[in-house]
């Protein structure tokens, strides 16, 4: 298995556990020197110990199947890519994890805990964050106000505090502000900083909703096609600003890719599916070479090849 | 908007406060002394009570994205519950009875919008319209709630604050005026609150604020709730301070879909839409009257008038929501920006 890198001392403070790197970082100082409100302490981390694992999940849409028996284990601090065509079941797949869709069969287990459905609503308590296949941001708010929303969850005061003004409101709104802010200025998207989400084109969209899910510092994030639609070096440039997030915040990453070469690039680890079936789970070398990916994947060209499969 | 050019940016902006204050400065120390009786009790009265249920309507609907045609049943709550507690709970202030009101206004608005929790859009629209009849059903139905009087009438109480009568056109003017500048204060903080962007989250995209953590439910229902509380108080305005008598079927569905109409026409997800709204459909009929008499004589009786006023106004709702989605207010901002421009490159 390839080491990521942050495990070669790239972030010094990262054989330490996301909240404990996230306590080092400016930004989490600002927020009053809060715990994370994640229910976990602060352990360094086993490196073999699967931060996600799926067993036996199986979900199907009346008779479609999306998704049959697929075990997956990813570790923490890895990028793991989920390939395969189109109606693989790779967004199915995300959508169990994050708690959108409930598997008929199977649990998901996130950090020691095991569900049979992942409770959307603690999602980002959890340490989760995900993005969506199609655009999924507040068209109605700033940039701004996109990213800060990514800490909601964190929010306790209530109505009548924020309306009067009193209370922790204040105090909330520039802690998030002022993260909200540093994300921005790490992707790079400080620019755009006040329009509004929905006049940005679509590859700032994208971004703005990485932007979204980076904020909570997650453990675990989740990218369903992040590239998609983009040009080749808004590919490159994205593929980095994910890499870049991995790096700064331990952060693990689960990512759908149709770009092989970019997955191949971007990837520690890459499974494959295919009519719901996981049909490999290997390094990007290995997986290249595997004759039923090949088959599975790129299948028209190769049954081509052989002349066989007209 | 990436369109607007460097010099609007950099025009010497006044800071946002100055003319809400202004506008209140004129309403307070200008209009009661130079305004007819005809422009409070035709005109201002009614414009200050729908601007009100429009703001309420507004959050819900505007900024929750939660779409609501029980809007005249929350009215009625306010005016049946702010005439019952004052008549029955000796002593108790009059403004006590109007919060009281529209906390009963907000009860009904959270048992209403439980459906919201499972439904949407369309079919959520239908199922505010259960509030809508079961809440005049229930106030022609139960003469308790009209103290007995012949088919629901209830006549509004004396008004006064702090021992201050306010019984003249003038009087109710300053009556409504006050809670209605109050609570649209409240809402403008409300709307650009946490809850008011969890508000816009979830209008946006339910799913994606679900997953970031926003408590959806909760959310819901407290638009809900805050929605009716402030179209309740409307209705007491409505009935105390402007008819000074009701009865039930004055908060028909009709007036629930004119509010809809305030608030489509005036701006969705705006304030100060509502209150351009609500002016749009208190002068209209006016001015529509006035014109049809002046151009066709004695032909334009009632039955033209109102017939014509509703094709209009039909007319109307289509066209903004073809060639302005955003209402009054947005035309108002671009002729406003237009003007200031043009200001400045002289
Ligand atoms: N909500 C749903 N209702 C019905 N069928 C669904 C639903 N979600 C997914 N499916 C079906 O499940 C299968 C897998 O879909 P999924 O979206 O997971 O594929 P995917 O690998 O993400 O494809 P793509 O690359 O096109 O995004 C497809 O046949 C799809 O039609
Ligand atoms: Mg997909």
């Amino acid at each position: 298995m390839p080491l990521p890198s942050y495990a070669l001392g790239v972030v010094e403070a990262s054989v330490y556990a996301p909240e404990v790197l996230a306590r080092g970082l400016p930004a989490s100082q600002l927020s009053g020197g809060q715990p994370e409100d994640r229910g976990v302490s602060a352990e360094p981390i086993v490196a073999s110990a699967p931060l996600l694992s799926l067993q036996g999940i199986g979900l199907s849409f009346g008779g479609v199947v999306a998704l049959a028996d697929i075990d997956l284990s990813v570790r923490q601090g890895e990028i793991r890519a989920i390939i395969g065509p189109n109606g693989a079941g790779k967004s199915s797949l995300i959508n169990v994890i994050s708690g959108v869709y409930r598997p008929d069969r199977g649990r998901i287990g996130l950090h020691g805990a095991s569900y049979a459905q992942v409770p959307t609503q603690r999602l980002a308590h959890l340490g989760v964050a995900r993005t969506f296949q199609n655009l999924a941001l507040f068209k109605g708010l700033s940039v701004l106000d996109n990213v800060a929303a990514g800490l909601a969850y964190k929010v306790r005061s209530n109505f009548a505090g924020q309306v009067l003004g009193i209370g922790r409101s204040r105090e909330e709104r520039r802690d998030s502000l002022n993260r909200a802010d540093q994300i921005l200025d790490f992707l790079d998207l400080a620019a755009v900083r006040d329009r509004l989400a929905g006049t940005l084109p679509y590859g700032l969209q994208k971004r703005v909703e990485l932007a979204r899910a980076l904020v909570a510092e997650p453990r675990l994030l989740l990218l369903d096609e992040p590239m998609a639609g983009m040009t080749a070096s808004e590919k490159t440039e994205m593929a980095s600003f994910v890499r870049a997030a991995r790096d700064r915040f331990a952060t693990t990453v689960v990512l759908i890719e149709h770009d092989v070469g970019v997955v191949m690039g971007l990837s520690d680890r890459i499974a494959v599916l295919d009519y719901g079936r996981k049909i490999a789970d290997a390094t990007p070398d290995e997986v290249r070479n595997d004759p039923r990916v090949i088959d599975a994947y790129l299948g028209v060209a190769s049954d081509n090849e052989d002349g066989a499969g007209i | 908007m990436a369109a607007i050019p460097a010099e609007f940016s950099s025009a010497p902006v006044l800071p946002k406060w100055v003319a809400p204050v202004l506008l209140l400065a004129f309403a307070y120390g200008v209009v009661p002394l130079v305004g007819s009786s005809y422009l409070f009790e035709a005109i201002l009265l009614p414009f200050l009570a729908l601007g009100l249920a429009g703001v309420g309507l507004n959050i819900l609907t505007g900024y929750a994205g939660q779409v609501s045609l029980g809007s005249a049943a929350f009215m009625a709550a306010g005016a049946f519950a702010a005439y019952n507690f004052n008549l029955r709970i000796d002593g108790l202030p009059l403004i006590g009875s109007i919060v009281l009101a529209g906390l009963v206004a907000a009860a009904i608005g959270i048992v209403f919008g439980l459906p919201s929790l499972r439904l949407r859009g369309f079919y959520l629209a239908v199922s505010t319209l259960a509030a809508q009849f079961f809440v005049q059903w229930a106030l022609t139905k139960f003469s308790w709630f009209s103290n007995n009087s012949a088919s629901g009438v209830i006549d509004a109480p004396r008004l006064s604050i702090g021992g201050l009568a306010l019984d003249g056109a003038v009087g109710r003017y300053l009556f409504a005026l006050t809670i209605v500048a109050v609570l649209t204060f409240l809402a403008h903080r409300l709307v650009s609150s946490q809850t008011g962007r969890n508000f816009i989250a979830i209008r946006d995209n339910e799913t994606a604020a679900r997953i970031i953590g926003i408590p959806v439910l909760k959310t819901k229902l407290l638009a809900f709730a805050i929605s009716s509380f402030i179209i309740g108080v409307a209705g007491v305005i409505w009935a105390f301070a402007y008819l000074r008598t009701v009865e039930p079927d004055g908060f028909d569905l009709d007036r629930s879909f004119q509010i809809l109409f305030i608030i489509i026409i005036g701006g969705l997800a705006s304030i100060r839409g509502a209150f351009f709204g609500a002016a749009l459909i208190v002068v209209f009929p006016l001015a529509l009257s006035r014109l049809g008499g002046f151009l066709l004589g004695d032909v334009f009786d009632s039955g033209v008038l109102d017939m014509s006023q509703r094709i209009v106004l039909g007319a109307l709702i289509i066209l903004f929501l073809i060639l302005e989605p955003d209402g009054l207010v947005a035309l108002w901002d671009r002729i406003r920006r237009r003007l200031l421009f043009a200001w400045q490159s002289t």
